[in-house]
C-alpha cells in the first residue's frame, strides 16, 4: 500500500498543486491500487485508465506552466457512480438493460468534476437503478466491504463507499434517494453527505425516483466531503428543481468545526429513532457519539418528530410511483438492450420481452408497487396520503430545527449484514434506511459520519447529522468537531483500521 | 372499410330521433423557435432525427426545462378565449407506452390547467351566432411521428416494421377543450367546423401558431355521442380523429352522427372508443380495440417547479393581445363599406385576411373583394383546397388588379395572368411577359393596324366617312383579330374615328 493511496483529498491536492507530486502518479497509484484488488472488492463496473491519465495529464501540464490550478481539487482521484451519465464512457446504472450504452452527453456532475480538473478513475458498481440497500441487485455483482468481505458495503452507492474504504479511491459521488449516500458510508466507515434537494445538479443523474434523488460527495474526510460538495454543488439551469443560491461555505465550516468547539450549539437526538430494529452495539456508539458532542461544548436535547414512524411507508409509496414512470423510458426503442426484435414480434412486444429480460427482481417489484399506486381509484389512497405523510415530516423537521441547530441520530440500525442475509426479506432490506429517509422526504440535508466500531461485531457505525434546508454548514462543523474527536479518542483515524486486503494473484 | 348505406341513418332520420353532443379538442402546435422542454428547433420538414437532443430522446437522465414563450403564448390563447389563468398550476406526468413518445409518457398537464373556464363566439353562414364554452386549455408536448412501413392500414398494427422521427417530439402543444356543445340540432356538423375556423382564425391573429391543418399544427378530434330526443343524459361518445381540413371536421360529425344513430336505432351500443376519420370515404372505423381501458395514472410532474404567473404578467400579456377576428370584422365592415351579406360572403369565403392583405398591397377593396371572393373562391373550390393555400399571394393579386387599373391589363387578360401565376409561372409580370398579354396601348402600333383595316375594306371605311359610325364595329373586329385581343377596343374605335374623320 502506497502513502499516496492512504492520503486525504486535501493532502493530496495540496501536493499536486505545490509540484511535490504529479497527479499522473497519484492517479497511477490509484489505478494500481483498483488493479491490485478490485477483482476481490468489486467496486469498479468500468475504469477509465486512459481518461484518468490524460484529465491527471492537463493538471500536471498547468502546475508545470504556473498556470492556476482548476480547482482546490485539481489532480485528485475520484470514483463517480454509474448512474451519472458520462460522455463516452458507459453508464449501466447497474442494469442490464444499459448495457454497453454510451451515454452522448455528460451529466452536469460529471462535467463540472471534468472542469474542476479532478480525475475520474471510473464508474462503480450500485443496486441496478439505485435501488437497494447492499449492492446485491447490481446485475454485474456484488460488491464487498472491504471490512469485511463477506458482509455488504451498503447500497444503493456500494460501489463508491467501498472505492473509499479499500483506498481505490479518495473522493467519490453517490446519490441518495432514500439512504443510498448515507447508509453505505455507514457501514464502510466512511463520510457521506446527502446536500439540500436541489443543491446539486440532477442533470444526467439517471432518474430512480426524481422528488428525492439527489447527488452528493462521499470520502473519509469531513473536510474532503467539504471540498467535494463545493465543487459538484450549485445551481443548474438545466434542471429546474435545482436551487439557485450560493453553495453554503461547507468548506470553511468543516475548517472551523475541526478546532473542535461546538459551545452555543443546541443538539437534538431524535427519539423515534430506536427501537426493536436496533442493534445494541450500534445504540451503545451511538450514545457514545451523543456524550462527544457534550464533551465539546454542545446542549444535547431529546427532540421528537412523530411523522417519522411513516417515512419507511410513504417513501415506499413515492420513490416506486416515480420509478414506475421514470424507468418507463427503457424499451428498447432508442438505446440499451433489446430482445425479441425478431420473429416478426410487434414494438409492444419487443418493449415487454425487453423489460422482462433486462429488469432484476427488485426492480420489477417497485414498477409493478408504482405502477398500482398511481392507478385510478388508488392514487388517493397511495401516493396522495404518502404525499400528506411528507408534508408531516417536513412539519416535525421544521418544528425541531425552531429548538436545535441539528438532529442526531444512527446511520442506519445496524452495522454491515451478511451478503445473502436479507436478499429474501424486502422488508429487512428496506429498514436498512429507517433513519435516512426523512430527510429526504423533506429534502432537507443530512450526513454520515464514522461514530466509531460496534462492540458487539468490530464492524463501523454511523452517525447521521441533520440539518435545515440550505444549511449544510452546521452539519460539517459537527461533523468535523466530532470527527476530531473521535480520532483523537480512537488514537487515529478509525478507516486505517480496515484490514488489509489481500492483493489478488496477478 | 367503406360504410354501406346499412351503417349509416338517413340525416333527417337522425334528427327526428336525437339530440347530438359535442365536444371538441383541439390540439395547437406553438410557433416558439425552441421545443417545450429543450433548446431544440422546431421548424417544419427538416430531415428526420436532425432537431434532438437527450431532453427529447428521453436519454437516461435527461430533464426538462419550460419554455418561457409557450407558457406566454398559452396564457395569452387562455386570454383571448376569454378563460381564468390560474394563479398556480403544475405540470402533470400522462403514462403510456408507445414508440414515438420516448419517454413513454407524456408531459401535459392534467387536473392544474393553466387556463379554464371561457367562450368562444362563432358566427354560422347565416349570421347565427353560437356560444361555444371552453372548458380548459392546457399545456403539453408532442410526440414524434411513426411511419408504419408493411400492414394494410399504415397504422402500427400488422406492420412490418415502424420508422421514427423524434424531430416533432417535445414541439409545444396547447389543448383546448370545449365545453360539451348542446342544442345545435341539425347544425352540430358546421357549428363543429365553425368552431374550428373560429379557433383557428383567433389563433392567427394571436401569431402564436402556423395553423397549418395539412401540416398537422392545428389538430381537431371531435367526440361526438347522441341523447334520444327529449333526454338529457348524454350517450356514450365516440372520438374521431384523423380529421385534417375544416370539411373533414363537418364531414366527420355528420358521418358519425349518423352512424351512431344507425346502431342505437338498431338496438345496438355505442362503444366508447377512439375511431379514425377516411378522408376518401367520409368515414370512420374504430381503432384497434384495447382489451382494457387506458388508466394513465396521472401524477404530477417531479421534474418541473409549479408555474404560478403573477398577475403583473398577465395583464402585461393581456396587454399584448391583437384585435380580436370579430372586432376586425366589424372594424372591416364600416372601413369598406359592406352590407352584412358581403361581409359574410367575405367570410364564408375565408378571405378576410387575404382581402385585407390585398388591400395592403395597395388594391381597392372592392378589387380585392372581386378577386378571391369571386375568381380565386371558384378556383379553391375546383382544386378542393382552402383559398389561402392557393398558390398566389394577395401581392400577386394587388400587382395584377394595379396593372387593370392603369389599364395595362383588360380583365379577360388579368384572368389570364392570374391562371398563369397559379400554374406556376411566377410573378404577374413575368407572366404578362412570357404570355405576351399586355395591352397593346402604342397608339402608332393601333394606327398601323387601324389603317391597314380601313385599306382591307374600303366600303366600310366610305360608310364611317359618310356618318354611320355604327359600321366601325367591322373595322374594330378586324383590328382586335389582327392584335390577338391585345388591343384596348375602346381606344381602336377613337383611333378608327378619328382617321374617318380626317
Ligand atoms: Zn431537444
Amino acid at each position: 500500500m502506497s502513502d499516496l493511496t492512504h492520503s486525504t483529498a486535501a493532502e493530496l491536492a495540496a501536493k499536486i498543486h505545490a509540484g511535490e507530486v504529479s497527479s499522473v502518479e497519484v492517479t497511477r497509484a490509484h489505478l494500481d491500487r483498483i488493479g491490485a484488488i478490485d477483482e476481490t472488492v468489486h467496486a469498479f463496473l468500468h475504469v477509465d485508465t486512459d481518461g484518468a491519465l490524460a484529465a491527471a495529464q492537463r493538471v500536471d501540464d498547468d502546475v508545470a506552466a504556473g498556470r492556476p490550478v482548476a480547482s482546490p481539487l485539481a489532480g485528485v482521484p475520484l470514483a463517480l457512480k454509474d448512474v451519472f451519465a458520462t460522455e463516452g464512457i458507459p453508464t449501466t446504472c447497474g442494469s442490464k438493460i444499459l448495457e454497453n450504452w454510451i451515454p452522448p452527453y455528460d451529466s452536469t456532475v460529471a462535467r463540472k468534476l471534468r472542469d474542476a480538473g479532478v480525475v475520474v478513475l471510473g464508474k462503480t458498481n450500485m443496486d441496478e437503478f439505485a435501488m437497494g440497500s447492499s449492492t446485491e441487485n447490481s446485475a454485474y455483482g456484488v460488491t464487498r466491504n472491504p471490512w469485511d468481505l463477506d458482509r455488504i458495503p451498503g447500497g444503493s452507492g456500494g460501489g463508491s463507499s467501498a472505492s473509499l474504504a479499500a483506498f481505490q479511491a479518495p473522493l467519490a459521488i453517490g446519490t441518495d434517494t432514500g439512504g443510498s449516500i448515507r447508509q453505505p458510508a455507514s457501514v464502510t466507515g466512511t463520510v457521506g453527505v446527502k446536500p439540500t434537494y436541489g443543491g446539486v445538479s440532477r442533470y444526467g443523474l439517471v432518474a430512480f425516483s426524481s422528488s428525492l434523488d439527489q447527488g452528493g460527495p462521499c470520502a473519509r474526510t469531513v473536510l474532503d466531503a467539504a471540498l467535494l460538495h463545493e465543487v459538484i454543488g450549485g445551481h443548474d439551469p438545466l434542471d429546474s428543481t435545482s436551487i439557485d443560491a450560493p453553495v453554503p461555505p461547507v468548506v470553511a465550516a468543516a475548517r472551523e468545526g475541526a478546532a473542535g468547539d461546538l459551545r452555543g450549539l443546541r443538539v437534538g437526538v431524535v427519539r423515534e429513532f430506536t427501537g426493536e430494529w436496533y442493534q445494541d452495539g450500534v445504540i451503545a456508539a451511538f450514545d457514545q457519539a451523543v456524550e462527544a458532542l457534550r464533551g465539546l461544548g454542545a446542549e444535547v436535547v431529546e427532540v421528537s418528530c412523530p411523522h417519522f414512524d411513516y417515512a419507511l411507508p410513504a417513501y415506499y409509496l413515492i420513490a416506486p410511483s416515480e420509478c414506475s414512470s421514470n424507468l418507463a423510458r427503457f424499451d428498447a426503442m432508442r438505446y440499451g438492450l433489446r430482445v425479441g426484435d425478431e420473429n416478426g414480434n410487434s414494438a409492444e412486444q419487443v418493449m415487454a420481452l425487453t423489460r422482462e429480460a433486462g429488469f432484476g427482481a427488485e426492480v420489477k417489484r417497485r414498477v409493478m408497487v408504482g405502477t398500482y399506486a398511481l392507478s385510478s381509484g388508488y392514487y388517493d389512497a397511495y401516493y396522495g396520503q404518502a404525499q400528506k405523510v411528507r408534508t408531516l415530516i417536513s412539519r416535525d423537521f421544521e418544528r425541531a430545527f425552531g429548538d436545535v441547530d441539528v438532529l442526531v441520530s444512527p446511520t442506519t440500525p445496524t452495522t454491515a449484514f451478511r451478503i445473502g442475509e436479507r436478499v429474501d426479506d424486502p422488508v429487512a432490506m428496506y429498514r436498512a434506511d429507517l433513519c435516512t429517509i426523512p430527510a429526504n422526504l423533506a429534502g432537507t440535508p443530512a450526513m454520515s459520519v464514522p461514530a466509531g466500531l460496534s462492540d458487539d461485531d468490530g464492524l463501523p457505525v454511523g452517525l447521521q447529522v441533520m440539518a435545515p434546508a440550505l444549511q449544510e454548514q452546521r452539519m460539517y462543523k459537527v461533523a468535523a468537531a466530532y470527527e476530531a474527536a473521535r480520532d483523537k479518542a480512537w488514537g487515529g483515524p478509525l478507516i486505517n483500521r480496515v484490514p488489509e486486503l489481500e492483493v489478488a494473484a496477478r | 372499410m367503406t360504410a354501406s348505406t346499412a351503417d349509416v341513418l338517413d340525416y333527417d332520420e337522425v334528427l327526428a330521433r336525437f339530440d347530438p353532443v359535442l365536444g371538441l379538442e383541439v390540439h395547437v402546435e406553438l410557433s416558439t423557435n425552441t421545443k417545450m422542454f429543450c433548446g431544440c428547433p422546431t421548424a417544419f420538414g427538416a430531415e428526420p432525427n436532425t432537431q434532438v437532443c437527450p431532453v427529447c430522446l428521453g436519454l437516461p437522465g435527461a430533464l426538462p426545462v419550460v419554455n418561457g414563450a409557450a407558457v406566454e403564448s398559452a396564457i395569452r390563447i387562455g386570454l383571448a378565449l376569454g378563460c381564468d389563468i390560474a394563479e398556480w398550476c403544475r405540470f402533470a406526468r400522462k403514462n403510456y407506452f408507445y414508440p414515438d413518445m420516448p419517454k413513454n409518457f407524456q408531459t401535459s398537464q392534467y387536473d392544474e390547467p393553466i387556463a379554464f373556464d371561457g367562450k368562444l363566439d362563432l358566427e354560422l353562414e347565416d349570421g347565427t351566432v353560437v356560444e361555444v364554452g371552453i372548458e380548459r386549455a392546457h399545456m403539453e408536448e408532442d410526440t414524434g411521428k411513426s411511419l408504419h412501413v408493411g400492414g394494410a392500414t399504415g397504422r402500427i398494427h400488422g406492420a412490418e416494421h415502424s420508422l421514427l422521427d423524434y424531430n416533432r417530439a417535445g414541439v409545444p402543444l396547447i389543448e383546448i377543450v370545449t365545453k360539451p356543445i348542446t342544442g345545435t340540432g341539425a347544425r352540430a356538423p358546421e357549428v363543429a367546423r365553425a368552431y374550428v375556423t373560429a379557433l383557428r382564425d383567433l389563433l392567427r391573429a394571436l401569431g402564436v401558431s402556423d395553423v397549418r391543418m395539412d401540416q398537422g399544427s392545428l389538430r381537431c378530434d371531435a367526440n361526438v355521442s347522441l341523447m334520444p330526443k327529449g333526454t338529457t343524459v348524454f350517450g356514450t361518445r365516440t372520438e374521431t380523429k384523423n380529421v385534417n381540413s375544416l370539411r373533414s371536421v363537418e364531414r366527420a360529425v355528420r358521418y358519425e352522427m349518423t352512424r351512431q344513430a344507425a346502431v342505437l336505432a338498431g338496438g345496438g351500443e355505442i362503444l366508447q372508443e377512439t375511431r379514425h376519420f377516411d378522408e376518401s370515404t367520409g368515414s370512420t372505423s374504430a381503432g384497434r380495440r384495447k382489451e382494457t381501458s387506458e388508466d394513465y395514472r396521472y401524477f404530477p410532474e417531479p421534474d418541473l417547479v409549479p408555474i404560478a404567473p403573477s398577475a403583473e404578467w398577465v395583464e402585461k400579456l393581456r396587454a399584448t393581445l391583437p384585435e380580436m377576428p370579430w372586432q376586425r370584422r366589424k372594424r372591416i365592415q364600416a372601413d369598406w363599406q359592406l352590407s352584412d351579406l358581403e361581409l359574410r360572403d367575405l367570410v364564408n369565403a375565408g378571405a378576410v385576411d387575404l382581402v385585407a392583405a390585398t388591400v395592403d398591397a395597395g388594391a381597392t377593396p372592392n378589387e380585392a373583394r372581386a378577386w378571391w371572393v369571386n375568381y380565386l373562391s371558384q378556383e379553391a373550390n375546383t382544386r378542393g383546397v382552402e383559398l389561402a393555400e392557393l398558390p398566389i399571394t394577395p401581392a400577386q393579386v394587388a400587382r395584377v388588379a394595379a396593372m387593370v387599373a392603369d389599364g395595362k391589363l383588360t380583365n379577360k387578360l388579368a384572368r389570364e395572368v392570374v391562371d398563369g401565376v397559379l400554374a406556376g409561372e411566377g410573378e404577374p409580370d413575368a407572366v404578362v411577359a412570357a404570355r405576351g398579354l399586355e395591352v397593346v396601348s402604342d397608339d402608332s402600333a393601333l394606327y398601323a393596324a387601324v389603317d391597314e383595316a380601313l385599306a382591307a375594306q374600303p366600303d366600310v371605311a366610305d360608310k364611317i366617312r359618310g356618318g354611320k359610325v355604327q359600321a366601325a364595329g367591322a373595322i374594330v373586329g378586324a383590328v382586335m383579330k389582327a392584335t390577338k385581343g391585345q388591343a384596348d377596343a375602346k381606344r381602336v374605335r377613337e383611333l378608327i374615328l378619328e382617321r374617318c374623320a380626317g
